[in-house]
């Protein structure tokens, strides 16, 4: 088989998989399940810049962007129809990032992590004070439709729901893999090592970081808007620096190697924070960080690395 | 040590699949026992002043119901109609996806009969359509915003006590009655929607009724602690009266430094719900202050074997301590599920009744609570009204505490809207339909 079809047929696969293994689940499982890929598309935006070596600490502000951009679309627009609402948010977030992104790419590290950081929050004063929006107490959304089908009670509505996150999932899943094996992805990796050589083979760095932030800002938006239609309800916690956090968290957790590792870190954490809050209801948050500490001293390169390493495992028993 | 780690990994999310893929406890089992979530803050900022109390509250009030007959009728059967009830906590914290999560969790995979929770009006806000889709009984308890029952209709979902409103509305009731003159008002209040609405209430009534004119309107970050610059302004404007709703730990900060700088002297400061920093402050809690519990509760609560109940319950686990405002909230909440519980179960002739029977029961209940006669007037018999008090702090030589004195107590019809008008527009057309004595 030639691997140009190798990924879409692995992606069609999983997609199917995905779809069947909804049915079999309880319907708080797959409720979760749509949380994580909601937070996953956001972590996969973020995964986008930590290739060119930057931390975003502000993808926050474009889940906010896209969650409040369907859902108000939702509500002044009077639009139900979920495709059309994710779509919505991420144009919203698509745009917000493309203004911020010349701005933000001539810095690096540190001044570009506060500056992000520092936008997100200033989104957050922002909407607590908006009383027109509901301030502090947010807004809530009313049950969306897919393409005409609407569900007619809670279990149908969270598996609708559930399909509709796989679709974009896999969909954006195979969108990263293809840019990250494009000569456009390469680059950012080429930028994390060595700018001048970038510059020097006549591409612009800046370009590079000012695409991939955009990027990002448009996933962050479509995850944003997908947990607003699953949760119905939007709040400028979404912007607070605690949401930028598990994002990064999410993304050191999976690395920058394997997308599908993005999805899997955003699950486990949503599983074993539901279990650890579940069973240790006083100290769940020490659960997570200890979590949090064991990832990172024991997979520094996260759970694609882990896989990476598997992979080249196995090519390297092959006889020459 | 990196396979160690996968080692314990697998182990856990072996469990974890074992959970829920273990076998549901038999059907007989599951009708004994009636099982009560209670959604409160265990962590975070809101934890000492309101969610641990609120827990601790539900806890004894099971407890008590479980052993039965402890406590006066009709309250004194066992559990909910003869059931035992099951209760647990779930911490409110994490923001409203994880509450959702949580809820919908509750429901789906721990099988609640109903939930009790949500300190936060943004987790009430999350929280109350979620149950109505999923067709489960929910009773929201302490959050503050009316905006939950006046702009949408439930069918599962009840606040079996007062919104935020009256809180305010009573402050100026109270200044109206003692013929309290004012020149201006100001307000420090915290930065989200709690305060704003709170002050907004509070200064609309006060212009209708008084005609005061408005001040400084000050707007502290939540939990900022430090309120030195506030209260320098406050000095300088010299209003006549200050309003707040902070609460809990910024409360206690605000009043520390306001003190000593002579804030509370010469002028009256109105704190819409101090009475639960009263024991934490204790002398340090300036006199002269003007107090709301939220309800008639805390140092408000009139003799009654129920609140005699309440008090000496708490006195034996916390000594010292006087019940307060999240301890009345949650008893009301929770006698008013039991007196829904019964009153179903005595409908359905004596046998289990369903949600659906428990919520019809419940709609437009009057029961009685520690905090007075709870009526669910608003939203369609969804959400409460109960009467307010408003007093003066006084330090009790004898007693060794603080206490209320002045105290005026309002109806609930007076302090609250009546049923089809929203708060804000209630406000705005002078109190339309108040009964007041």
């Amino acid at each position: 088989m030639s691997s140009r079809y190798a990924i879409p047929l692995l992606a069609a696969l999983t997609l199917v998989i995905l779809v069947v293994l909804g049915k079999l689940l309880p319907a708080w499982c797959v409720f979760l399940l749509v949380t994580a890929f909601a937070k996953g598309l956001a972590a996969l935006g973020l995964v986008l810049i930590i290739r060119s070596g930057l931390l975003s600490f502000g993808q926050g502000l474009f889940y906010c962007a896209g969650g409040y951009g369907a859902g108000l679309f939702m509500l002044w627009g009077g639009v139900h129809d979920a495709a059309l609402l994710v779509l919505a948010g991420g144009l919203v977030a698509l745009v917000l990032g493309a203004v911020i992104a010349p701005l933000l790419a001539g810095y690096r590290s540190i001044f570009f992590a506060t500056l992000t950081l520092a936008l997100s929050m200033l989104a957050h004063g922002a909407l607590t004070k908006a009383d027109f929006l509901g301030g502090s107490d947010g807004l809530n959304l009313r049950p969306p439709s897919f393409i005409g089908f609407q569900p007619a009670n809670s279990t149908e509505s969270v598996y609708a729901l559930y399909v509709f996150a796989c679709i974009l999932v896999v969909v954006f899943s195979l969108a990263c893999r293809v840019h990250f094996n494009s000569v456009r992805g390469l680059l950012s990796l080429a930028v994390r090592d060595n700018e001048i050589r970038v510059e020097y083979l006549g591409s612009s760095v800046r370009r590079v970081i000012s695409e991939n932030f955009t990027a990002a800002a448009f996933l962050g938006g479509i995850g944003g808007a997908l947990n607003a239609i699953a949760v119905a309800h939007i709040d400028p916690e979404l912007a607070f620096w605690t949401t930028s956090g598990e994002f990064v968290f999410v993304a050191i957790l999976s690395g920058y190697l394997s997308v599908a590792a993005v999805f899997a870190s955003s699950i486990a954490l949503e599983f074993i924070r539901s279990f650890s809050s579940q069973y240790f209801p006083n100290a769940w948050q020490m659960s997570l960080g200890i979590f949090m500490l064991a990832s990172i001293l024991f997979l520094p390169n996260g759970i694609g690395g882990l896989l990476q390493r598997r992979k080249k495992r196995m090519k390297g028993n092959k006889p020459a | 040590m990196r396979s160690a780690f996968w080692r314990v990994l697998g182990l856990a999310s072996c469990l974890a699949v074992a959970n829920f893929l273990a076998p549901p406890a038999p059907a007989q089992e599951k009708d004994k026992v009636f099982k009560l979530g209670i959604v409160t803050f265990t962590s975070g900022p809101g934890a000492e002043s309101f969610g641990t109390p609120g827990w601790n509250a539900a806890k004894r009030l099971i407890e008590a119901f479980n052993r039965g007959g402890e406590l006066p009728a009709p309250y004194d059967k066992i559990g909910f109609g003869g059931r035992k009830v099951e209760v647990s906590v779930i911490d409110e914290s994490g923001g409203t996806t994880k509450q959702v999560q949580e809820l919908r969790n509750a429901f789906d995979r721990d099988n609640f009969d109903a939930i009790i929770g949500y300190i936060s009006s943004s987790n009430c806000l999350a929280a109350a359509p979620v149950a109505e889709e999923m067709k489960k009984l929910l009773i929201l308890f302490d959050c503050g915003t009316p905006r939950i029952f006046e702009d949408r209709e439930y069918q599962y979902v009840f606040r079996n006590s007062s919104h935020a409103t009256m809180d305010n509305v009573a402050i100026v009731r109270y200044l109206q009655k003692r013929k309290i003159k004012l020149a201006t008002a100001a307000g420090i209040n915290p930065d989200y929607a709690y305060g704003r609405d709170n002050w907004k209430d509070f200064i609309q009534s006060l212009q209708k009724v008084l005609g005061t004119k408005t001040g400084s309107e000050l707007w502290p970050k939540f939990g900022a602690g430090q309120y030195g610059t506030e209260i320098s302004a406050l000095l300088q404007t010299n209003p006549s009266i200050i309003h707040t709703s902070l609460w809990g730990g910024d409360l206690q900060a605000f009043i520390l430094q306001a003190a000593p700088r002579g804030l509370f002297k010469n002028r009256l400061v109105a704190i819409m719900a101090g009475d639960h920093v009263l024991h934490p402050l204790g002398k340090r809690m300036p006199e002269g202050v003007i107090i709301g519990a939220r309800g008639v509760g805390g140092p408000f609560a009139k003799q009654s074997a129920l609140n005699d109940w309440l008090v000496a319950s708490t006195q034996k686990h916390e000594p010292g301590v006087l019940p307060s405002q999240a301890h009345y909230r949650m008893t009301q909440s929770v006698l008013g599920l039991k007196s829904a519980v019964e009153k179903a179960m005595a409908a359905n002739g004596n046998k289990r009744p369903t949600t659906e029977q428990i919520a019809a029961a419940l709609r437009g209940l009057e029961w009685d609570t520690p905090s007075g006669k709870i009526k669910m007037a608003l939203g369609n018999g969804h959400q409460a009204i109960q009467a307010n008090a408003i007093g003066v702090t006084k330090w009790d030589q004898k007693l060794n505490r603080m206490i209320v004195t002045d105290v005026e107590v309002f109806a609930a019809e007076c302090v609250n809207p009546p049923a089809g008008i929203k708060s804000e527009d209630w406000i705005a057309q002078g109190f339309p339909g108040a009964k007041c004595d």
